[in-house]
């Protein structure tokens, strides 16, 4: 690995470790960050493959309200590069690692955050005192401890020598590397959990039985899925707004005042 | 206030719109675990503070009142800055707006905003959008995948935040009547959405093989093997992911860590390709 390329991995960690907390580029994302780091290693191919199926697993990862997610940023670079550089890990594999790292980088985004606060209090001092700058250099100081919370960690993992992965791969039993390969199939399942867990309420079901059954019909793709959706999501508004009393007379009475002063 | 009569009135320029739009995209820098996105909505409010108030007494004091605290969906946040952008030009032109009322405004929107953004944008669009675009880039590797999302959640993100802060800006504080009925309805249809593509992307990009064969039976004077997969496809596709989903959400909700769920489902498939459970396709 040149000096180049190590430097734009750092580059890639850091971009995807401030997007860890800002949750705006999606640098953080696997379908991204894995890519770039494919394309650094010269192996753009397995990038996106890995990115794709690690995707599938974070899907439900989100930050809400003060609750942190497990961090896709660690998880995706640093898999990445054992996946698509020259310890050359499998799809498999990587995604079982990926899963120690995302917690690794939960447990960093948190001491950050916490050490943020001591940040704030320092600049609303110095704000009292006048000083106004202080704000723009404090949260980009902050949002810096955040790229950097993923760039240390990755330049450890670059320092681990491939012979070491290696030795660990070929000593792993043959039962676990096709239990790992069976997992990758199947680690999507807890993603979608959370994100159904946060939408579900009782009236929503009935879109999901929907959906099931309806995807068993193989002649129907994502886009046509989707639009059935978002057929259904239009007819359940339009009819609940027409059917609910309380709505329907005031908006009648609003167009007739508004008639009755444009007369 | 008596310099406001014999002055220009103040307000924001477009190239201010636009400065606090792009530091907008920078809003969760400092999240803390204390007054959260505080510092960060200052930081995107200090072009407009700069350009309002002009002694550094006025400026201070409009600084350490958005230092409160403050938390919302982060992209719902620009609805809130055109609000309080435009409350904070009144201000500046010797209206009667004191910082409670201004604080109550920003306060008030954003619960309300981050049960609408949370749902929509993380809920839904996000893994609707990533699970799409995962399915291209597992299915042929392509690039279009990656590209996909990348560029249609930044422009749809980017283009959401420039409208909503126009809209607030220029509404004020009547935002609030004005879109008050179409939140529920927005917040609806998205889940509803969001619900039926998760229950189709479950059975499709979801594998499992379960290879041990229960019978054999003649079809076509052949000898066919049953397998256990082949039974469960036949009760409906997509079963046994959909069951498992379900699982998994149940314990989810009795507070179990989903990071414990991975490690179980990593250890199951382990032991269930040991004893010929379960195979690869």
């Amino acid at each position: 690995m040149s000096v180049t390329v190590i430097i734009a991995i750092l580059v890639v960690a850091f971009l995807a470790g401030m997007d860890g907390i800002l949750d705006e580029w999606e640098f953080q994302q696997p379908l991204v960050a894995c890519t770039l780091i494919g394309w650094l290693l010269g192996d753009v191919t397995t990038g996106v493959l890995f990115g794709g199926s690690l995707q599938m697993i974070t899907i439900g990862w989100m930050n809400i309200g003060a609750a942190v997610a497990p961090d896709t940023a660690l998880a995706a670079v640093g898999a990445a590069i054992w996946v698509c550089g020259p310890a050359h890990l499998t799809v498999a594999e990587g995604l079982a690692i990926a899963i120690p790292l995302a917690l690794i980088g939960q447990g960093l985004t948190v001491i950050v955050r916490r050490l943020v606060v001591k940040l704030v209090h320092y600049a609303e001092r110095s704000v009292r005192q006048g000083n106004l700058n202080v704000i723009t250099r404090v949260h980009l100081l902050s949002l810096t401890l955040q790229g950097l919370r993923v760039v240390i960690p990755t330049a450890l993992i670059l320092l681990v020598p491939t012979t070491l992965m290696q030795t660990f791969k070929a000593g792993l039993p043959h039962n676990v590397v096709m239990g790992l390969a069976v997992a990758g199939g199947l680690l999507a399942v807890v993603g979608y959990a959370i994100v159904v867990n946060m939408m579900a309420t009782k009236w929503l079901w009935p879109f999901f039985i929907l959906g099931v059954v309806l995807a068993a019909i193989t002649a129907l793709n994502m886009i046509a899925l989707g639009l059935i959706g978002l057929a259904l999501a239009i007819i359940y508004v339009q009819l609940q707004s027409q059917t609910r009393p309380p709505s329907g007379p005031d908006d009648e009475m609003d167009e007739l005042d508004r008639e009755l002063e444009d007369l | 206030m008596t310099s406001a009569n014999n002055q220009m009135p103040k307000t924001l320029t477009r190239p201010d719109l636009f400065r606090l739009f792009w530091r907008s995209s920078f809003e969760q820098g400092s999240w803390n675990y204390e007054r959260m996105q505080n510092l960060g909505f200052v930081y995107v409010m200090m072009p407009a503070i700069k350009r309002l108030y002009d002694t550094p007494e006025d400026q201070r004091a409009a600084v350490l009142r958005h230092l409160g605290f403050f938390n919302t969906m982060p992209y719902m946040q620009s609805t809130i800055t055109g609000v309080v952008a435009n409350m904070e030009v009144q201000r500046a032109n010797g209206s009667q707006l004191d910082d409670q009322a201004i604080n109550n405004v920003k306060v008030g929107m954003m619960g309300p905003l981050a049960g609408v953004g949370d749902p929509i944008w993380w809920g839904t669009f996000r893994p609707v959008l990533a699970a799409f675009a995962a399915g291209l880039a597992q299915g042929k590797a392509s690039l279009i995948g990656p590209l996909l999302f990348f560029f249609g959640w930044n422009i749809a993100r980017l283009t959401f935040r420039w409208q909503s802060q126009k809209v607030g800006y220029s509404l004020g504080v009547t935002i609030t009547t004005k879109t008050g009925n179409l939140l529920p309805k927005l917040t609806q249809g998205a889940s509803i959405l969001g619900m039926f593509v998760m229950g189709a992307v479950i059975p499709r990009w979801t594998s499992i093989e379960m290879p041990t064969v229960i019978a054999r039976v003649h079809a076509h004077d052949q000898l066919e093997q049953l397998t256990l997969q082949n039974v469960c496809d036949r009760i409906l596709p997509g079963l046994v992911p959909v069951l498992l989903t379900l699982i998994c959400l149940w314990l989810i909700r009795k507070r179990v860590n989903p990071i414990w769920l991975m490690l179980g489902i990593l250890v199951l498939s382990i032991f269930g390709y040991s004893i010929g459970l379960l195979g690869v396709k």
